[in-house]
Parts: C-alpha cells; structure tokens; sequence
C-alpha cells in the first residue's frame, strides 16, 4: 500500500447536482477516488455518466446556478478545496491543480499570442518578473515539443495547428507544475497520428514531473494504454474501480462487460468479416427519471428483481478491484 | 470487374482559394486530386484517412452533391459525371447518404414519420394509406416503433435519430449508401448498435456501402475492402483482411500503430509519424507524405507514386514497392 503522503488528490462522497426546469440530476452521485503521486486514474464512460462533471467539480468549476456541489470532500494535498473560499481557490486552480479540455480553440484566447497566455498563468502565481516568465513560457512550449518554441511563443491560436494547439494548452496548465493535471477528453477531437503523439506526450511529462494525471475519456483503448487504475462510471454514479490490467482481464460490471464487448477492435488475423458487435440494449438512462435500483437494471442482461429494487452497494472483490453490481460473481460466467 | 456498381476514375476536385478585395485566386485546395476506386454490388467499401485528407469531398462527389473538377463517375455502367439535374433525378433513387451529425440532418419541424416519408413523395412513389404502411415498415426495419412516427427529432435520443437518417436512405430501395462518419458522434454502446444495423440491413437488402470513417476499427468491422487516403489521394488500397494483417503503405503502418489498443498488456503506443498533415493548398511534391515518412529516400521529393498492384489486388502508392528490388517497409 502507497504511504499516505504518496497521495496527491483524495475524493470523498463527492455528489454534484444540477437543478433545471425539469427536475433535479444527480450529475455526479457519492463517487470516491485517490490519485497518488505520477499515477494515471482513468474516468470512463458515456455522455452524461458524469465523467466531466467530475472534473469540473474537483476545479471548482460547475456553474452555479444552475449546478451545485452538495456533498463530500476534494483533499487536494490535504487541503480540502470545497472548504477554500473563491480567492483562495483561485491561488490553487491552475497552480497545484489544472485542467485541459478537449477543443483547445475554445479554451485558449484567440486574440492573445501563445506565450503571453502562458506568461499570464505563471505571473498570477508565482512573483517573478516578466522577462522571466517569458522565459519559462518558451521553456514550456519547447518541452511539449513545439519546434521553434521562441517563434511559436509569439503566435496567435489560429496560426497553430489542432495537434499544436493542445501542446500549448499542456506546456500552459504544466507551467506551475501542478501536483495534478486533469485532461478532460484531451484527443478527442485530435486525428489518431495525433492523438497517438499527444498522449505518448502527456505520460512522459508525467513520468519527468511526477504529476498526478485525472484522464476522462470514453476510448477504452486510451485508458488501456495510458492509466494504471480506472474507474467506470454510468449514470452519474462510480459502478467500477480496478487496476487497469484487473479490469480488462476480468471485469466486474455487466456494464464495463458489455462496454468492452461493444467496440470493434482492428483486427488480428483470422477475425471472421462482418462478425457482428456484442451491443448493449437500450440507452443511457434520463438522470432525473433514474430507477430507484441499479441504473443499469433495464439494460443488463442478469437483472433480476432485486436490481430493480435495490441499489448494489460497492463492494470490493479483492485487490482493490470494486463493482456495485449484485451479480458481479456471475458476470464473467454469463458474458 | 463487370459487376462494379460504382466506377469512380481519376476523379479530382479542387477548390479556389481567393484572397483580397478583387477576390484573386491566389491558391487551389486539392481536396481530391485524382482518386479512382470500384464497388462491387452488395460490397462495402471503407474510406479512412484523418481530417482533410478528402474522404467526405470524395463521398459527396460520388453522390454528384458537389461537382467534380474532372474525372469520372459510373453507376451501373452509366456515366453521371455530366448528367443534368433532370436526366440525374432517376439516378438519386439509387444512391442514398447517411451523415454524421444525426442533430443536423433531420429537420426539427418535420415528424419522424414524414422524415422518412419524404422521398417517397419526391419520387411520387407512395401515397395516403401507402405511404403510411411503407413508413411504418421502414420504421420496424431500423428498429423503431411505428407509433413513434409522430414523434419530433429531439423527442429521440443520439442513436435513434440515426436510425431515422437510416430509415429515409432506405426508403428508395438505393442500390449504393453512401456513410458519411455515421457512427462518429455515437456513444461506444451506441455505435455498436447502429454497425450491427447496417450490417443485417446490408445482408437483407444486398446493397453496397461506401464507407467514410476515420475510425479503423470501425472500418475494419464493416467493410470488405479498406482504402487508406492521404491528401486527397488514394495511399494504398487491399481487401480489409490483407491490408490489417500487412499494411504496406508507411502511413498505413503508422495509422495502425496510432490506434490504441484496448488491452494493457498489448503493445504501447508507439507514434510512428510525427508532425500534422501539410495543408491541401499547397501539397508537398512528390509522394505527399515524404514530409513526415520515415523511409523517405531523395526520389520521394520529386516523383510522385502511381497506385500499384503488390499481388492479390492489394495497391500501394509508395516507391518502396515500386518493383525496382526494395521488398516493402516493415517497422
């Protein structure tokens, strides 16, 4: 077991809320996560399991209204972040704690050059003086890749490139070397040459700075290739957790079952043409109608009628391996 | 092949690009510069390349819903690439498109059902009581309810709406139906779902896909043949089997290396290309992908690679397999 100050990020019951005109979704529902020093946690699941939210909730950064954090704790470094009032949260966020997002042109200021966004991340937490900070900006761009970082650094977004621009969002949220970084779908709106190179980018970071990673993607091939735990989400709640090489050997969850047995793969030789895909039935559920029971009760194949009537608590199956299923012991029976 | 349903030769298309207050053209997009492929009746064929590299402009052109540069396209034997609106109106009954973005293609005002519907009315095929059976059949062939005819787009989830796009494209019985990305903006559970639904479809009707995707595994799952595209031309094209097991093309390669495999224990990803995709307005000479290959050698600068066949109809553009003793490039 990791000594506990190898733990850089602790979340506790988190529950996330959004109140709307047509009733109240339980955007993120009692999940619990660590992260430890240079680990790789990754979120997996569909729209609206609850993945983004998550992140957004360890930032600070739901909207409210309409969204609320109701519940549970975020120890980041042994702060608890949800006890910080909005300045001093604001001397954490992109400090100790940053983020990139999936579409970088939205979230890089397009009438900024490159270098001054970055100049501007650093001068807000750390005293240093301008030419400095220049500097550390080219040093950034330049350790993310970006050929020529001196003349980049004077660019403007739209003079970069998709791949491009989301180096410069990492060289801009690693600038203060956070103890986590938090890449909310980062490649997916990248070609897959891309998104190979950005990836293979963000693990040697990591590995170099030893940055705690939160990555939340829906590609199980990322996860497989990046993270060393994962957690799988559905409907807003946490259904699993294991090490990553636990839960492709042997997953717990119908959903995570099913979810795996659903993507295509390239094919190895001898894969029969056409063989058809393995699909879940039905759809992700409304999150203000949910069942009472296991959210995932009308699309799994071993329901049975306590499903539907009870919520499968969390139970742990050894090695840290979780799943909230009642029938996790017949999963790998039933495929 | 006498039974090619689709022979499309050399097609091209540029776009001017204009600049300043005369509107000059100051440069050419070449979003498809001369590809040239055959389908196959009841055939899938799959198109994959990364953004830009011409596969959507391809797709349309096929479909005469944006007019080639030049080049030629042959439905059953006949050649479309001229043909008026009126003389080409007979033809759009055979060739159907389903696009990505199922939000975008379905009009919000119209009900699913008159959706559906539409294009037996354009072509004055059904009416009345007809009409209404025929819709509602369409409807239980993609896995819809008929009595949610009624019901408006947003009433339907992601996957659904699909399902209507795919409803409307079959309701002319087309012989070819053309996917543009028709699964890319579905969720993991949802995609399947909707692959498997093409594929029994394809099965009961025996109509040819031609099948745009940036996807591999996608294309892998559904079609026959793979052609592999590279600014807006044809890299390397094989059955689906033959270029998976023994891709030949160093982009190829090094698009299947990208591709990142969903068990931990297989290999790491290993990027085998580095910098982005040159611009189409100003294609690198030569073979365009000698920028970022790694087996770039001086000739790749200055001549261009024809597609040639390797053996078993498997083509490859690449001067590494050009016959003159160089066996092909394996990392």
């Amino acid at each position: 077991m990791a000594q506990k100050s190898d733990i850089v990020l602790e979340v506790k019951n988190l529950k996330t809320v959004f109140f709307t005109n047509s009733g109240l979704f339980k955007a993120v529902d009692d999940v619990s996560f660590t992260v430890k020093r240079g680990e790789t946690l990754a979120i997996v699941g569909e729209s609206g399991c609850g993945k983004s939210v998550t992140a957004l909730s360890l930032m600070r950064l739901v909207p409210d209204p309409p969204g609320r954090i109701v519940g549970g704790s975020v120890t980041l470094e042994g702060t608890d972040l949800l006890a910080l009032d909005e300045t001093e949260m604001r001397a954490v966020r992109g400090n100790r704690i940053s983020m990139i997002f999936q579409e970088p042109m939205t979230s890089l200021n397009p009438v900024m050059r490159i270098g001054d966004q970055i100049v501007e991340a650093v001068r807000l937490h750390r005293n240093i003086s301008s030419k400095e900070a220049q500097n550390i900006a080219v040093e950034m761009l330049r350790l993310v890749r970006i050929p020529e970082p001196a003349r980049r650094a004077r660019e403007y977004p739209h003079q970069l490139s998709g791949g491009m621009r989301q180096r410069a969002m990492i060289a801009m949220a690693l600038a203060c070397r956070p103890a986590l970084l938090i890449a909310d779908e980062p490649t997916t709106a990248l070609d897959v040459t891309i998104q190979a190179q950005i990836l293979a980018l963000i693990l040697d970071l990591q590995k170099e700075l030893g940055t705690g990673l939160v990555l939340i993607t829906h590609d199980l091939g990322v996860v497989a290739q990046t993270a060393q735990r994962v957690i799988v989400m559905y409907a807003g709640r946490k259904v699993e957790e294991a090490s990553v090489e636990a839960l492709f050997a042997a997953p717990k969850h119908p959903y995570t079952r099913g979810l795996m047995a659903s993507i295509p793969a390239v094919p190895a030789s001898g894969v029969p043409a056409q063989a058809r895909l393995n699909e879940i039935p039905g759809t992700v559920p409304s999150l203000v109608r949910l069942p009472k029971g296991c959210a995932f009760a009308p699309r799994c194949k071993l329901a049975i009628k306590r499903c539907e009537a009870e919520y499968p608590p969390l139970a742990d199956w050894g090695g840290g391996h979780l799943a909230a299923c009642w029938r996790a012991e017949e999963v790998a029976e039933v495929a | 092949m006498s039974a090619a349903l689709l022979e499309v030769t050399e097609l091209k298309k540029h776009y001017p690009v204009r600049a300043g207050v005369l509107r000059r053209q100051v440069g050419t997009v070449h979003a498809v510069d001369g590809v040239s492929f055959s389908l196959g009746a009841g055939e899938t064929l799959g198109l994959v390349g990364e953004s830009g590299c011409g596969k959507s402009t391809v797709a349309r052109s096929v479909l005469r819903l944006v007019e080639p540069t030049s080049g030629e396209i042959r439905l059953d034997g006949e050649d479309i690439t001229h043909l008026s609106k009126t003389a080409l109106r007979p033809h759009r009954r055979s060739m159907q498109i389903v696009f990505q973005d199922p939000f975008a293609s379905l009009n919000p005002r119209m009900t699913a059902g008159d959706v559906v519907g539409e294009p037996l009315v354009v072509h004055g095929l059904a009416s009345g009581k007809e009409l209404e059976a025929r819709v509602a059949r369409l409807f239980e062939q993609v896995g819809l309810r008929p009595d949610q005819m009624q019901n408006f787009p947003h009433q339907f989830s992601g996957g659904q709406r699909q399902r209507i796009c795919i409803a409307r494209a079959l309701a002319l019985e087309p012989r070819l139906i053309v996917c543009d990305e028709p699964v890319s903006a579905l969720d993991v559970s949802i995609q399947a779902q909707v692959i498997n639904l093409l594929i029994d479809l394809q099965r009961q009707h025996g109509f040819s896909y031609l099948f745009i995707a940036h996807d591999l595994a996608v294309v892998a799952h559904i079609s026959h043949r793979v052609a592999v595209m590279y600014l807006g031309r044809i890299v390397e094209i094989a059955d689906k089997d033959e270029l998976f097991r023994n891709p030949r093309h160093p982009y190829t390669q090094a698009l299947l290396a990208s591709v990142p495999i969903a068990n931990p224990l297989a290999k790491k990803l290993a990027p085998l290309v580095d910098g982005d995709v040159p611009s189409p307005v100003n294609p690198p000479s030569g073979c365009a992908f000698h920028t970022r290959c790694r087996f770039a050698m001086e000739r790749c600068r200055t001549e261009r690679p024809a597609l040639m066949d390797a053996g078993d109809g498997h083509q490859v553009a690449c001067l590494l397999n050009d016959g003159t003793g160089r066996s092909n490039a394996t990392a």
